[in-house]
Formats: C-alpha cells, sequence, structure tokens
C-alpha cells in the first residue's frame, strides 16, 4: 500500500482536462487553450517521471508505485496498482511528448471543438494508463478504454472513407484483445502467483511454469502475441493500419502512430519476453520471421504510395518489424543474450514514435495549407514552407536511419543483437533500410523540392504556435541521436533484468537436459 | 404455518398485496398521478421486509465465508429458502422494478387504459419472481415460474396495435409449451426420486455407482430425458436456445417499461432458479450438466450475436443481444469444477469423504448444510455462481438504461428503427451519451461493470477448465462490438433523421412536450450504476460470494 500520486496524476490528468471540459468550459479559444495548458502540464509531469527514475543500479525495478487494493475477495483479488520500470518510463515521456504535440497539430480543428479534444485528451490517459499499469485488470482496462476515443476521432473528424476505417480499426483490436482477455483470465488462476498482479510474473520465483498454468505456456504466449501484433502491427494483421491512417484528422495519426502502436511494441517486451522467457526463446525465429517480412513487404508497398500520409502509415509497419527482429536477438546461443537487441527494440519504440510523430505532424501542416497530400500534385514547398519542410526532412533523415539522429541508434542496436542469433534474417531485414532511403528521400524529393508551383504562391510556413511541435520533435530526435545514453541507460535497467530471467531460464533447461 | 413462517415471506406477501392495493386505489380514486405514486411508494414494503431479513441472516450484509455459511430456512414443508442467495435476488427485483415504474410514470399516463392494471400485474409477477429465488420445492417452483410470467404475458398485449397483440399471443403460446415441457421434466424427475423437494432429488438420485455399470449420462435414461425437457422449459424463462422464439418478437411489441423489467428481473430469478436447482437437486451429476450447459451457453451465445447483426429495428436488436447475453451467464453456470462427470466419481470421494463413507455427493450436501465446511478443498468453486450473480447485477444496469434510453428517445420520435436515430445526439446529447454508455458496457468494454463481469464469468470458466468457452465468448464479444457500435455510429455521426427532425414541429410529438423528467431521474441512477459498477465493484463482488455460499452444493475453501 503505497501512494505518492504522482503517476495517478500523469495518467488521470487528460482525463480531468477532458472531464472540465465537459462539464464546465465553453467556446472554441478557450477549449483549446485549457488543452494546450493540460497537455503542457502532463508533458512536464511525464518528464519529472522520466528525468527523476532512479536509474542506480541496486533501485527499486518499479519506482513511483501507487498502489490500493481494487477488490480483495474469495474469487476476485486486484489492486490499483501504477509503477514504471526502466521500460516505461521512457513511455510515459513519449506519450507525454507526443500527447503535447496532438493537442497543437489540433489547432486547425473547427468542427465541435469541445468534444474533439474531450476525446483527445482521454486518448492519453488510456494511453498512459497501459504504459504505467502493472495488474493486468487495470492494464486490460486501459488497453480497451482506448478503443473508442479513437474509433470516435476518427469517424468523426476523419477524411475519405472514415466510418469503414474507424470500424475496420475497432473491430481489428478488438479481435486482438479479445485473445488477450482469454490469456489475462487464464494466466490470473494459474499458480504460483495466482493473481492479475504482473510484478509477480516478472519475477522468476513466481513466473508461470509449465505444469501450473491453467493453458498450455505456448498457447498464452501466442494468444497475448495476436493482441500485441494487431496493435504493433506486424504482417500479416496490419491491414487496418494504413486505412486508418490515412482517413484520421492529423492528431490522431500522430498518437496512433506515436504512441498506439507502441503499445503494441511495449506489450510484446512486457508481457512476452519477460514473463514468458522458454517460449520466446523457443519461437525467436518465428518472432524474427515475421518481423522481417513486416520490414520487407511495408518497405516494398511503401515505395509505391502516392499519398503522404499512406506512404508514411506502410513505412510504420516496415519499421514497426523492426522491433519483433530485435526480439528475435533472444534467439541467441543459451546463456549468450546480451541486451543489444532488446534495448534496440525498445529504443525503436521511442525513436520511431518521435519520428513518426514528426513526419505527421509535417504532412499534417502540408495538408492544411497545400489541401493536397497527392505527392504528383506537390513540390516546391521548401521555398515557401522552409520551417515545415526542414522539419520533415530531418524526420525523414532519422526515418532512414542517417547517424547522428536517433533512428540510426536504435536500428543499429536491432541489427546488432538480432545477427548474433539469426545473421541472414538480419541481413535481409537491412534491406528493408536501404528501401526506406529509397522511399524517404523520393517523397522528400517529389513534395518539397523541384521547381516551385504556381498555386503554392501564397502559401505560408508554419506559426510560431505550430512550430512548437516540430522544435521539441526535431530535439528530442537529434538528442538522442547524439546522447543515446540518455534513453539507454533507462531501458537498460530494465532490459538486463529480463536478459538475466532468459539467460537463468535457458541454464535452467540445459541444467535438466 | 407458524408467525415465523409470515416473516419469512414477508417480502413476497407484501409485494402480492401491494398488486391488489394498487388496483382496488385505481377503482376509487379519480387522481392518475396517485396510483403511481402508490406503487412506486409501496414498493418500501417489500423492500424493508427483506432488509429485515438480511440483517437477520447471520454475518451481517457483505458476510461471507464459513461462519455466515446460512442454511436454507426451510419453511412451508421446505418448499421456501429463505437465505442470502434469495435475499440478494429480492433486492435485485425490488429497486429494479421501482427503477421501471420511475422510468415509465408518463408512460403509464399516456396509456389509452387499464393503467392501475399494468401497476398491478407487474407487481404480481415480481411477487413471482421473488418466490421463485426462494423455491426449492418442484410444485412450489412451478407455480413461481407461472405466476411470474402470466402477469408479463397479459402486459404483453395491452397496447391496442397489431404487433403488441402478436407479442403477447407469441410469449403465450411458447410459455404454455413450455410450461408443459417444464412439468413433464419434474414428473420425470419425481418419478425416479420419489421426492418434489430438490434435496429429496438429490439424496435420491445421488447413489454411489458401482464400478461395472456403464457410465450413462445422469445415471438413467428416463432422469436424462427429464432433465433435457426441463432444461428446454427453463431456457424459455433464460430466453436461451432452443426456446427463445419468442424474444424479438415480444421486445418489438410490447410496452417498453414491461420488456425493460422482462429482460432484466425475469432473466435474473431464472438464473436464480438454475443455480438453485443444479447446486442442490442435480449436484451428484455436475459433470453433465456443466457439459451440456456449456454448450448450450456456446450456442446460445452464438445464434444471439449472429441474428442480431441483421437488425433493423432497436428493440428487436435487444432482444436479440438479450440471447447473446443468456449465453455468457451460462458460461458461468456451466463452470462447475469438473472431473469428467460420473466416471470420475472416485476423485470426488477421496476429497471429500472424511470417513470413508461411500455416498460422497450426499454427506457433502449435508455436511455443509449444518455449516461442517471442512469436508474437503473446494471440489465446487464459488466462482462460477457468484461471476453470474455479478453479471446479472450489471447486466440489469446496463439494459435498464438503454431501455429507458430507448423508451425516452421513443416517447419524442415516435420510431424505434436504428436508422431514425440519425442525429439524436445533436437534439438529445444527454439520451445519446446514456444509450452510448450502455451499449459500450453490453460489449463488455471498460470502465462498466459488465467488463469486469465478463471478466469474471472468464475466469470461473478457465477455472473449471473450460477455456476453449472463454475464447468463444471472448469472440462472441467482437461480433457484438460491431452491431452495437453501429448504432452509437448512426446517434453521433449520421445526418438528422426525419423523425428526429419532425421532434418539436408539431407533428407526432405534440402530446409529449418533452422527455419526463421521472424517466430522466431513473435513466441518470442507471447510467450511474453501470459506470460504477465497473469500478467500485467490490461489495458486489462480495455480496454475490455471499448469496452463493447458501448454496448448498458451494464448498468453502
Amino acid at each position: 500500500m503505497s501512494f505518492p500520486g504522482l503517476l495517478t496524476l500523469t495518467v488521470f490528468l487528460p482525463a480531468l482536462g477532458a472531464l472540465a471540459i465537459l462539464v464546465a468550459i465553453r467556446g472554441d479559444r478557450v477549449v483549446r487553450g485549457f488543452a494546450f495548458l493540460v497537455g503542457l502540464a502532463d508533458l512536464l509531469l511525464s518528464a519529472v517521471v522520466f528525468l527523476s527514475f532512479d536509474r542506480a543500479a541496486g533501485a527499486a525495478r518499479f519506482q513511483f508505485v501507487d498502489r490500493i487494493t481494487w477488490i480483495s475477495s474469495e474469487t476476485l483479488n486486484a489492486s490499483y496498482f501504477l509503477g514504471v520500470d526502466g521500460l516505461s518510463a521512457p513511455m510515459v515521456l513519449l506519450t507525454g511528448l507526443l500527447g503535447f504535440c496532438a493537442i497543437i497539430a489540433s489547432w486547425s480543428i473547427r468542427e465541435r471543438v469541445r468534444e474533439y479534444f474531450i476525446w483527445l485528451l482521454l486518448l492519453q490517459t488510456a494511453v498512459m494508463g497501459v504504459f504505467t499499469s502493472l495488474d493486468f485488470l487495470l492494464f486490460f482496462l486501459f488497453w480497451e478504454l482506448e478503443l473508442l476515443p479513437m474509433y470516435m476521432l476518427i469517424a468523426n473528424w476523419g477524411t475519405g472513407r472514415k466510418t469503414y476505417s474507424a470500424m475496420k480499426f475497432l473491430i481489428f483490436t478488438i479481435l486482438g484483445s479479445a485473445f488477450m482477455l482469454v490469456a489475462i483470465v487464464a494466466v490470473a488462476v494459474s499458480p504460483p502467483a495466482g493473481s492479475f498482479d504482473m510484478t509477480l510474473l516478472l519475477e522468476p520465483g513466481t513466473m508461470l511454469t509449465g505444469a501450473s498454468a491453467a493453458l498450455p505456456l505456448s498457447l498464452l504466449f501466442w494468444l497475448f502475441f495476436a493482441a500485441f501484433a494487431v496493435k504493433l502491427p506486424t504482417w500479416p494483421v496490419h491491414t487496418w493500419l494504413p486505412d486508418a491512417h490515412t482517413d484520421a484528422p492529423t492528431a490522431a495519426s500522430v498518437m496512433l502512430a506515436g504512441v498506439m502502436l507502441k503499445m503494441g511494441g511495449y506489450g510484446l517486451l512486457r508481457v512476452n519476453v519477460g514473463m514468458f522467457p522458454g517460449e520466446v526463446t523457443a519461437f525467436a525465429w518465428l518472432l524474427i520471421l515475421l518481423g522481417v517480412i513486416s520490414v520487407l513487404y511495408g518497405a516494398v508497398v511503401t515505395v509505391r504510395q502516392t499519398d503522404l500520409k499512406r506512404l508514411i502509415a506502410y513505412s510504420s509497419v516496415s519499421h514497426m518489424g523492426l522491433v519483433l527482429v530485435g526480439i528475435g536477438s533472444v534467439g541467441a546461443a543459451a546463456g549468450q543474450l546480451t541486451g543489444a537487441g532488446l534495448n534496440g527494440a525498445a529504443m525503436q519504440l521511442f525513436t520511431h514514435g518521435t519520428i513518426t510523430g514528426l513526419l505527421f505532424v509535417g504532412v499534417g501542416l502540408i495538408y492544411d495549407k497545400a489541401h493536397t497530400r497527392y505527392i504528383p500534385d506537390l513540390g516546391g514547398l521548401a521555398g515557401r514552407m522552409p520551417v515545415a519542410a526542414a522539419a520533415l526532412a530531418i524526420a525523414g533523415f532519422a526515418s532512414l536511419g542517417l547517424p547522428g539522429l536517433s533512428g540510426f541508434v536504435s536500428e543499429i542496436l536491432v541489427f546488432f543483437g538480432a545477427f548474433r542469433a539469426f545473421p541472414v534474417m538480419t541481413i535481409l531485414s537491412v534491406l528493408g533500410i536501404i528501401l526506406a532511403a529509397g522511399y524517404i528521400l523520393w517523397m522528400l524529393e517529389r513534395s518539397l523540392f523541384g521547381p516551385q508551383r504556381e498555386r503554392f504562391a501564397d502559401l505560408s510556413d508554419a506559426s510560431l504556435l505550430e512550430a512548437i511541435p516540430l522544435v521539441l520533435l526535431v530535439a528530442s530526435i537529434v538528442l538522442v541521436g547524439v546522447y543515446p545514453a540518455f534513453l539507454t541507460e533507462v531501458f537498460d535497467t530494465a532490459i538486463t533484468r529480463m536478459v538475466d530471467v532468459i539467460n537463468a531460464d535457458a541454464a535452467g533447461l540445459a541444467g535438466v537436459r | 404455518m407458524s408467525l415465523h413462517d409470515l416473516y419469512l415471506i414477508s417480502p413476497q406477501l407484501s409485494m402480492a398485496a401491494l398488486a391488489v392495493l394498487v388496483v382496488l386505489a385505481d377503482l376509487v380514486t379519480a387522481r392518475k398521478g396517485l396510483v403511481s405514486a402508490l406503487a412506486l411508494v409501496g414498493l418500501a414494503a417489500p423492500l424493508a421486509f427483506t432488509l429485515v431479513q438480511l440483517y437477520g441472516l447471520p454475518g451481517g450484509i457483505l458476510g461471507s465465508g464459513p461462519e455466515n455459511l446460512v442454511p436454507a430456512t426451510g419453511i412451508l414443508h421446505d418448499s421456501l429458502a429463505v437465505d442470502r442467495f434469495s435475499v440478494f435476488f429480492n433486492l435485485l427485483v425490488v429497486p429494479v422494478l421501482a427503477l421501471v415504474f420511475l422510468a415509465s410514470i408518463s408512460y403509464v399516463l399516456e396509456l389509452p387504459r387499464l393503467r392501475g392494471e399494468f401497476y398491478g400485474l407487474m407487481l404480481l409477477s415480481a411477487s413471482g419472481m421473488m418466490l421463485l429465488a426462494s423455491a426449492t420445492e418442484l410444485i412450489t417452483i412451478y407455480v413461481a415460474l407461472e405466476l411470474t410470467t402470466l402477469p408479463l404475458v397479459a402486459i404483453a398485449a395491452f397496447l391496442p396495435d397489431a404487433k403488441s397483440s402478436e407479442a403477447g399471443m407469441k410469449f403465450l403460446l411458447i410459455g404454455a409449451i413450455s410450461s408443459a415441457l417444464t412439468l413433464y421434466g419434474m414428473a420425470l424427475l419425481y418419478g425416479f426420486s420419489g421426492s418434489t423437494t430438490l434435496e429429496g432429488i438429490a439424496l435420491a438420485l445421488g447413489g454411489s455407482p458401482t464400478p461395472d455399470v456403464p457410465y450413462l449420462p445422469f445415471g438413467s435414461y428416463a432422469v436424462l430425458v427429464g432433465i433435457a425437457v426441463l432444461t428446454v422449459g427453463i431456457a424459455f424463462k433464460l430466453s436461451a436456445i432452443p426456446s427463445q422464439m419468442w424474444v424479438p418478437d415480444v421486445y418489438e411489441g410490447a410496452p417498453i417499461p414491461m420488456v425493460a423489467f422482462l429482460s432484466v428481473a425475469s432473466k435474473a430469478v431464472a438464473f436464480a432458479l438454475l443455480l438453485r436447482f443444479l447446486y442442490t437437486g442435480l449436484l451428484p451429476f455436475y459433470g453433465d450438466w456443466g457439459t451440456l450447459l456449456a454448450i448450450l451457453a456456446a450456442i446460445t451465445m452464438t445464434v444471439g450475436n449472429l441474428a442480431a447483426l441483421a437488425q433493423s429495428n432497436i428493440r428487436r436488436l435487444l432482444g436479440y443481444s438479450t440471447i447473446a447475453h443468456a449465453g455468457y451467464l451460462l458460461v458461468g453456470v456451466a463452470a462447475v469444477a469438473q472431473f469428467g462427470g460420473f466416471g470420475d466419481w472416485a476423485s470426488l470421494e477421496s476429497l471429500s469423504a472424511p470417513s470413508g463413507a461411500s455416498d460422497s455427493a450426499v454427506l457433502m450436501l449435508h455436511s455443509v448444510r449444518e455449516g461442517n465446511a471442512d469436508v474437503g478443498g473446494g471440489l465446487y468453486t464459488t466462482f462460477g455462481p457468484s461471476s453470474v450473480l455479478f453479471y446479472l447485477v450489471a447486466y440489469a444496469a446496463a439494459n435498464l438504461t438503454a431501455f429507458f434510453a430507448i423508451l425516452a428517445v421513443h416517447s419524442r420520435i415516435g420510431s424505434d428503427l436504428i436508422e431514425d436515430y440519425g442525429g439524436v445526439f445533436r437534439r438529445f446529447p444527454f439520451l445519446a451519451i446514456a444509450l452510448g454508455v450502455a451499449l459500450i458496457a453490453l460489449i463488455g468494454v471498460p470502465p462498466t461493470g459488465i467488463f469486469v463481469g465478463k471478466i469474471y464469468l472468464f475466469l470461473a470458466a478457465v477455472k473449471s477448465e473450460l477455456a476453449w468457452l472463454a475464447i468463444v465468448g471472448a469472440i462472441n464479444s467482437v461480433i457484438s462490438a460491431y452491431y452495437y457500435v453501429r448504432i452509437i455510429r448512426v446517434m453521433f455521426l449520421a445526418p438528422e433523421s426525419e423523425s428526429v427532425a419532425a421532434v418539436g414541429l408539431g407533428g407526432i410529438q405534440s402530446r409529449a412536450a418533452r422527455v419526463s423528467p421521472f424517466t430522466l431521474i431513473a435513466l441518470a441512477l442507471t447510467l450511474a450504476a453501470t459506470v460504477l459498477l465497473g469500478i467500485l465493484f467490490g461489495p458486489v463482488v462480495q455480496a454475490a460470494e455471499g448469496a452463493v455460499s447458501a448454496l448448498p452444493g458451494i464448498l468453502i475453501q
């Protein structure tokens, strides 16, 4: 029982803001300003969480723990249990950062402004909650809570086939979480832990064992994987993503690509890697295979896209495939696992979040002003919108892995880690990066450079307000690019524990054999 | 029959007395509101009697655990039990009826005729429901079943239109068939056990098998047929396969308040009957009925959800949705710890027989009855039954919210077609939000009570080695999301429909200028309950655990 309250405040501040807008705040301009302040406050809170996270070797794994018994009865035991470790602390920072950027990117929304910001702020609470929950019931609650706001944002304020895309997103996600629900329920009734407490399942002594689990461990592993794979998304369950992204409003795309896909990656690392050391090792070849297919398939399809948002959406499929490739590094020889691949996978979550967020914010600016996302219609924008173009270019370079920017760090870590386990697969996935250079440069060249066009003559550049997210995201991309330890030293506190568990598990198996 | 017996059935008696009083009051007074007020305020009597009984039970309100294991208080020759279980259902039925009355005040005032009779019949049906939750003997069960159903049949045919007549007729005919089947099943059970009390049936049927007799479900063909026929009869009340055909027609044609009451309270006490029947009378055959109900659950929820996909009338859609929810609830009933049926009797015996007694099931029944809980290691978990009870409460809150919102919208736009709900959000934001939350709840999305209820049901299923059923249930939730979200989409996103646009223009709505404030109060209460049950579910879970601890088949671990 402890309750410092910092995390609770960080998680629920946006929801409180949404409530305030619902009951008290009127007028489009006031609502916007209020949402801005809430987003800023939450960004500062999440920065406090990240910066004051104790990285020392002997520090507790989970910090800022808020825990109250929710129900303790004969049949049900659950607690309201929030906390962050090295894996989730950067995710909290990412959510705060992108949530704030998404609010600013929503400035041009003119229809039903109050309703819009209510959904957007609720979404931020749900995602924050997923990253900080340490109780499976709470985790699943937040996981499902994010559905409706995102559905409403796409279906109400989107473009094109918005209701179709929103429903597709909803059905895919619910289908995934149906599998997860069964897995969570089975985990909760399985001794030795026999509760919803996630921290117990991460510790070697109280972890699930094949003998006591209500369902076979490998089945549980894949049930969880199904939910996270849809969210990540990995081939072949990625088809909702391009539709949802293309038709979503800018801010929803930022949140979708920036943090919601990361829920999938986070879940894979937290649950599939953290709680099933034996299964993740045994199935590493399949995970990396799916990862490589996603990387290559996503990249090849991206090359063919002519809509800016669709292009970034497919590139996300490709880049999130690298998370699976990084996780595939656990297939290294028994006991020889190092943290490089998993660190890379975790890093990739953060860096892809900021890079794609920046890409979507930039594209949103272009679309707001030029009223088209069709690449052949664009061109020569750099002369008219130098700030937006520069930000988009930096995001593009980071996305294709230019050294000195954040994308390079995570990708190189993924490749180093995975190469020790599956050299051929790793080399194949590097091909995806080469394709990325192709489509990113082609996209930048066609849309930003080239001859200036008549009809874009009176385009204005990003305003001071619109430049805030661009500056914040560029700063974080450069910071992580030149000083990766900013993230890795935090990630590493959690990753080393996972690696130890996996190596110990492998050693235990070897001892039995 | 002593004075003490009267005290024990005082909730049921006061409910029936109130029914008579309301009809008489309607005859003597010309003031319209007075009857409604009397019906509503009068519900305080059965509620008070129930609360007195609750305080009389050892362990207080939220008590559970062995020291509070209240044996069924046998009254009227063991035909009724007053225990934590019956009290739980009384405390569900009475508030539900009060909310329905509150929400339907202006609806009843606008009925062309028979206003007092509406209240009287609803109250009579409620007294039948409370009787059903207590009944432990076949004839009493049958009487209670009829008392529950027949008044509602009359109300179904209340409205002077063809759909209402069709609803009443279907309800009556299918009800008659299933009640005949119920009787036939009971006759067979009596014939083979020589007893009409549930406990007597358990004692007669639960003899230990001899190893050389081949395994047979339920011990003999006659009992098997009896159970099968009885199941079809009770499925009518559960709105489960194979007796679900009446549901969509009645939901579409009958008066909305009665449908709200039917879908929540009648279903709840039907599950109470089922649990009491299975955990007392058929305890020895837990493996057989566990399997039977698991299959029934899977079919029921799938049929309900698939049929709901194609509906264009929101009340028909909720009719199919209630079938689907009966399927989810059956998951919890089926979730009894399974040991592979009769064949594995030995494993049961080794767990529970302290003195080498051969008749272990009966022994268990009795030791638990006498409050001796140290007979074994939790063979029957409280999980399944208590998850059913919790889900019933959560479902009551969500479904009442949905029906009250539909009632309010119906009073304004005069239509139940989903396409006519376009633009409801902009015209009636509170109604749209309430209905939206109710539909979200019915999918099982947090933060709502049904979300917790569904997890609870699936926990029980997995614990009873029915993981496949949990998977079927989870996939069914996905299917249901499609049709529930479709309504939300129409309400929030679709352009204004003609019916909504006509509101306030002096069209069909001239009769009701605005939604009745009483309906809005009832709606606000159920909406709050729907959400709060998803956050502060602890007390209800504990109350449910306490209630099922009164069932003889539940061993406290």
